[in-house]
């Protein structure tokens, strides 16, 4: 291992020691104060996000050509840490007043985290299977975290036997790929196809498997049947954590892998994603409209912004607007992780225990007993909806602009007419807060309503000022072949 | 004179402070909140009164301009840019005029959550402001969504009760048009690599062959906002259930930027496309007149009635844009100020009846000038106008768009015209009728005998208005002097595609 390899594995590597001495640790810490342990793993993710900004705008090659840092990567990972601490934010309070407070919960997390930034950084679809079993894995158990609660084994067991399931599709892709190209490197698979020694049947099937696994993993449909039920079941700030980073991983590998390796069969691919995306829209938003439990609300939800970024996967086929197609997909990544964050936040503020608390009916009366949560929750609803004064309406705009140029018309048109909808079933949740009366009981907690509160004014703040971090955005446009 | 800060970003943006200072007043002290919000709004008309004093009336391009980057990336130029002319300096002082009328009347009719009723109510001034003064397309959509969320809030909360689903039919139905509005605004954006209104009339040939979709998607929304038939579905519903003063921002203004996006985007940057279309826009409005008339004829409910009537006037308004000649178009804007006095001033004694009876319906009065002589004469004479008698100032709008309507070349037919006085007569009609049934007669309903008349606030709230209304009606010269200069400009913008059509 050369120096310029172990430098670019740094980050991961501190969360992964971090992670392991932490669990040596934590059997020294009584159970009382795991408090501890919640502690000691943000300030472990904080060096994370430390170091992963002193590798901005370094581009290396490592590991005889298995690992790539760039911007893009170094972009994507700080977008995981920065959820890391946000999860644990919210878990802090939650996991106590549940009665499931264990400190491997956040070893686990940062497990989680650490294979996510592999994922992103992952040159060779050897690593890229690797990784993301090193992040499924530890999610799986964080699923079932809500030991012995019914819902909380049965999402784990959903997560765990559907996302296996996916492994395997994509595990028989990269076979086929290695079959058709007699290598598993990114680089000598694009040499290989443009050499035209690659066997193109096997590589399309290949490829079509991967897309297979990797739309389980994000959620797309025909492949996000699993989603509501282990957000539902799932411990709430797991879910948030999952809602945002997961998604965020398996974007990040999905633009990775086919626009290094692939770009060639970008145009071929083109049709399927285009009926993947205007689907997945579609079918998230209309079967929100009827949710009435709000982790389900936000599952779906979740589904349905799954749909959106694929429409710059669908703009990023357009060899001219591959750039754009990138960064506006990063920005959609950080606009739609903070709001739903902030959203889950809320949430994990109004549950109670027993799964109780989760009810549009328990939100009846919040916008006038507690204004400031609802003003908060308000303001996220309406940038998920994508209504300007908030980030969302940047990330949409830039998103649709982006599927506009590279001429998808028609998907961008099925795009804004889905939200319409999302709009339906977000300003529900507003009507009830603001225009119902009701008792919502509202949990307190400093650390969870910072993350309501930070999260709020960044979704505003960021929404008048929005060119520097759009400018972060198009700084980590990936490097291409 | 000068403040250190643009007029216009002042103007725009000065309730804010109000909403700032409201949001440190504590829920109970009403009395404060409601001062607060009415000193903030006074302000900002003084605000806008200035503006007026800046405007240079003789010249017809945009004044005041400020133009400042907001955003720029690899070929994407959002510029904070506002501005004012002949079409939104009107605007401007309307708003900036109905909002603390309009808050003046919420004194007793609003006891329940009046900190949050303020904050949107100031919060809604912000965005109708900028709307109309908004010169960039992106900078634009984000007003015109923004007014959405106060409105909906103000009916959501403090409507009647099917408040809810009144609110939320608004939303959707705006947003509906604004999103397809959205693509269009990406769409002229992709291809001109600007958002600017000036800069995108010296190179609208760039868009010119998109023309047809692009003033449909723009339409969609302006017709859906104005409204026009069949558009028009969430307007009575909306009004029915808005609070009193939400009703006369929501007649008086909101609808007027339906139309004011027709004249200010639609017929400049989209020429030929206007051309072509402005037969069926005028059979549209047409429609609507009628059909707006036809049915406050049939309504029991005094609040429908006007509601509906707002619908028939504004279609006299859209037929005057489509007829694309000076005098109809100059006769649209000041129709549009007309309306947005005649029409709040009878949302507002409606409300006032309403405040005393809990009721609208037309049948539980009946003679009450007798018992209300100052409400009766008041409502006479805003009665009068809003039918277009002349004296008052609805005449001078309707008579000036129908003028100018008949001798128009685009729509070439006097029928249009023809049809369209059909309108006049029959707010005459329904008008009249209403009246009568709530104000003349003898007292049939008991409960009636005890009603108090007007007291001091609510005259305070209505006379501005009746002065207004006195004003234009009898020398309107100086409106049409602030009008006219931007309206030839405009007209004679796309007439040059009707000539280059022919």
């Amino acid at each position: 291992m050369t120096q310029a390899d172990f430098y670019s594995i740094l980050p991961i590597l501190t969360i992964l020691l971090w992670a392991l001495l932490l669990l040596l640790a934590d059997l020294w810490i009584p159970k009382e104060r795991k408090s501890m342990t919640a502690l000691l793993a943000a300030i472990g993710l904080a060096v994370g996000v430390g170091l992963s900004l002193s590798q901005i705008g370094q581009t290396a090659l490592t590991f005889k050509g298995m690992l790539m840092l760039d911007s893009f990567a170094v972009f994507l990972n700080i977008i995981y840490l920065v959820s890391g601490i946000l999860a644990i934010a919210l878990s802090y309070d939650y996991l106590k007043r549940m009665g499931i407070e264990r400190g491997e919960y956040y070893v686990l997390m940062m497990f989680s985290i650490a294979g996510m930034m592999l994922l992103s950084q992952a040159y060779n679809l050897i690593v890229v299977f690797l990784a993301i079993e090193f992040l499924s894995i530890p999610l799986y158990i964080m699923a079932g975290f809500a030991r012995p609660r019914l819902e909380s084994e049965e999402a784990a067991l959903k997560y765990f036997l559907l996302g296996t399931f996916s492994s395997g599709f994509l595990l028989y892709g990269i076979a086929l790929i290695f079959g058709a190209t007699k290598t598993i490197g990114l680089e000598g698979i694009l040499a290989s196809l443009n050499g035209g020694e690659a066997n193109l049947v096997l590589f399309i099937a290949g490829a079509a498997l991967m897309l297979v696994g990797f739309g389980f993993k994000v959620a797309v449909a025909p492949f996000h049947e699993w989603a509501p039920d282990v957000y539902q079941g799932s411990p709430t700030p797991a879910s948030a954590f999952m809602a945002v980073s997961v998604k965020a991983a398996g974007f990040a590998v999905l633009l990775r892998i086919f626009l290094t390796a692939f770009p060639s069969l970008a145009q071929q691919l083109m049709p399927v994603v285009w009926g993947v995306a205007a689907l997945t829209m579609v079918v998230g938003n209309v079967l929100a409209i009827n949710q009435t439990n709000l982790k389900r609300l936000l599952a779906y939800s979740s589904i349905a912004h799954a749909g959106y970024l694929m429409m710059a996967f669908v703009s990023a086929s357009n060899p001219n607007q591959t750039g754009q197609a990138v960064s506006s997909m990063l920005y959609y990544l950080v606009a739609y992780g903070l709001t739903t964050f902030g959203a889950w936040a809320v949430v994990v503020s109004l549950e109670q225990a027993e799964g109780k608390g989760l009810d549009l009916d328990d939100y009846a009366g919040v916008g006038q007993k507690y204004p400031w949560l609802g003003a908060a929750m308000l303001v996220f609803m309406l940038s998920l909806s994508g209504i300007p004064l908030t980030i969302g309406f940047w990330g949409k705009f830039f998103l649709f602009r982006t599927t506009v140029q590279a001429g998808f018309t028609g998907l961008a048109l099925v795009g804004l007419l889905t939200s319409l909808i999302s709009v339906y079933y977000y300003l529900r949740v507003v009507v009830y807060m603001f225009m119902r009366p009701g008792e919502p009981r509202v949990r307190r907690d400093s650390w969870l309503s910072l993350v309501v509160v930070g999260a709020a004014l960044a979704v505003v703040l960021l929404s008048v000022l929005p060119s520097r971090l759009l400018e972060m955005a198009a700084q980590a446009v990936l490097r291409l072949q | 004179m000068n403040f250190g800060i643009h007029p216009l970003l002042l103007v725009t943006f000065f309730p804010l402070v109000g909403v700032l200072v409201i949001l440190f007043l504590k829920t109970q002290q009403k009395k404060a909140i409601r001062w607060t919000a009415l000193a903030t709004s006074l302000v900002t008309f003084g605000i806008s009164l200035w503006v007026l004093a800046q405007f240079q009336p003789g010249t017809a391009g945009m004044q005041l301009e400020l133009r400042v980057p907001w955003l720029r990336l690899d070929g994407l130029a959002i510029d904070f840019y506002l501005g004012v002319d002949g079409l939104s300096i009107l605007m401007v002082l309307l708003t900036a005029l109905l909002t603390p009328i309009a808050i003046l009347s919420t004194w007793s009719a609003v006891e329940d959550r009046v900190k949050g009723f303020m904050v949107f109510f100031l919060l809604l001034e912000v965005g109708m402001t900028g709307v109309f003064l908004a010169l960039d397309l992106v900078l634009f959509y984000v007003f015109w969504e923004f007014t959405l969320i106060p409105m909906y809030f103000l009916i959501g909360i403090w409507g009647g009760e099917r408040r809810i689903y009144a609110a939320v039919k608004f939303f959707l139905f705006t947003m509906a048009g604004s999103l397809l509005m959205l693509l269009a605004i990406l769409v002229i954006g992709f291809q001109t690599g600007t958002f600017a209104w000036s800069d995108l009339l010296e190179k609208r040939e760039l868009f010119a062959a998109a023309q047809t979709w692009l003033f449909l998607a723009f339409g969609l929304a302006f017709a859906i906002k104005v409204p026009m038939f069949p558009l028009h579905t969430w307007l009575p519903d909306a009004h029915v259930e808005a609070p009193t003063a939400g009703s006369v921002i929501l007649a008086g203004v909101l609808l007027k930027m339906g139309a004011y996006g027709f004249l200010r985007f639609n017929l400049p940057l989209f020429p030929d496309a206007t051309v072509r279309f402005a037969p069926y826009m005028a059979i549209l409005a047409i429609i609507g007149i009628l059909y707006g008339a036809a049915v406050s004829l049939a309504q029991k409910d005094m609040k429908k009635l006007v509601a509906y009537s707002s619908v028939s006037h504004l279609g006299f308004v859209v037929l005057g844009t489509f007829a694309l000649t000076t005098q109809s178009v100059s006769g649209s804007v000041l129709q549009m100020v007309n309306h947005g006095l005649s029409t709040g001033a009878l949302f507002l004694i409606v409300g006032m009846l309403y405040e005393r009876r809990h009721t609208r319906e037309m049948s539980a009065f009946g003679g009450v000038w007798k018992v209300l002589p100052i409400m009766g004469a008041l409502m006479l004479v805003v009665t009068l106008s809003s039918m277009g008698l002349p004296g008052l100032n609805g005449f001078v709008g309707e008579f000036t768009i129908l003028l100018g309507t008949f001798g128009s070349k685009v729509l070439g037919s006097p029928w249009f015209a023809g049809v369209a006085t059909l309108g006049v007569i029959l707010a005459a009609v329904y008008l009249l009728v209403m009246f009568e049934k709530v104000f003349l007669g003898p007292v049939k309903v008991e409960a009636n005998l005890a009603l108090k008349d007007l007291n001091v606030r609510e005259i305070i709230t209505l006379v501005p208005l009746l002065i207004l209304i006195f004003w234009i009606g009898l020398y309107p010269q100086p409106f049409f002097n602030l009008i006219n200069p931007s309206v030839e400009n405009l007209v004679s913008m796309v007439s040059s595609a009707l000539l280059a059509a022919h």
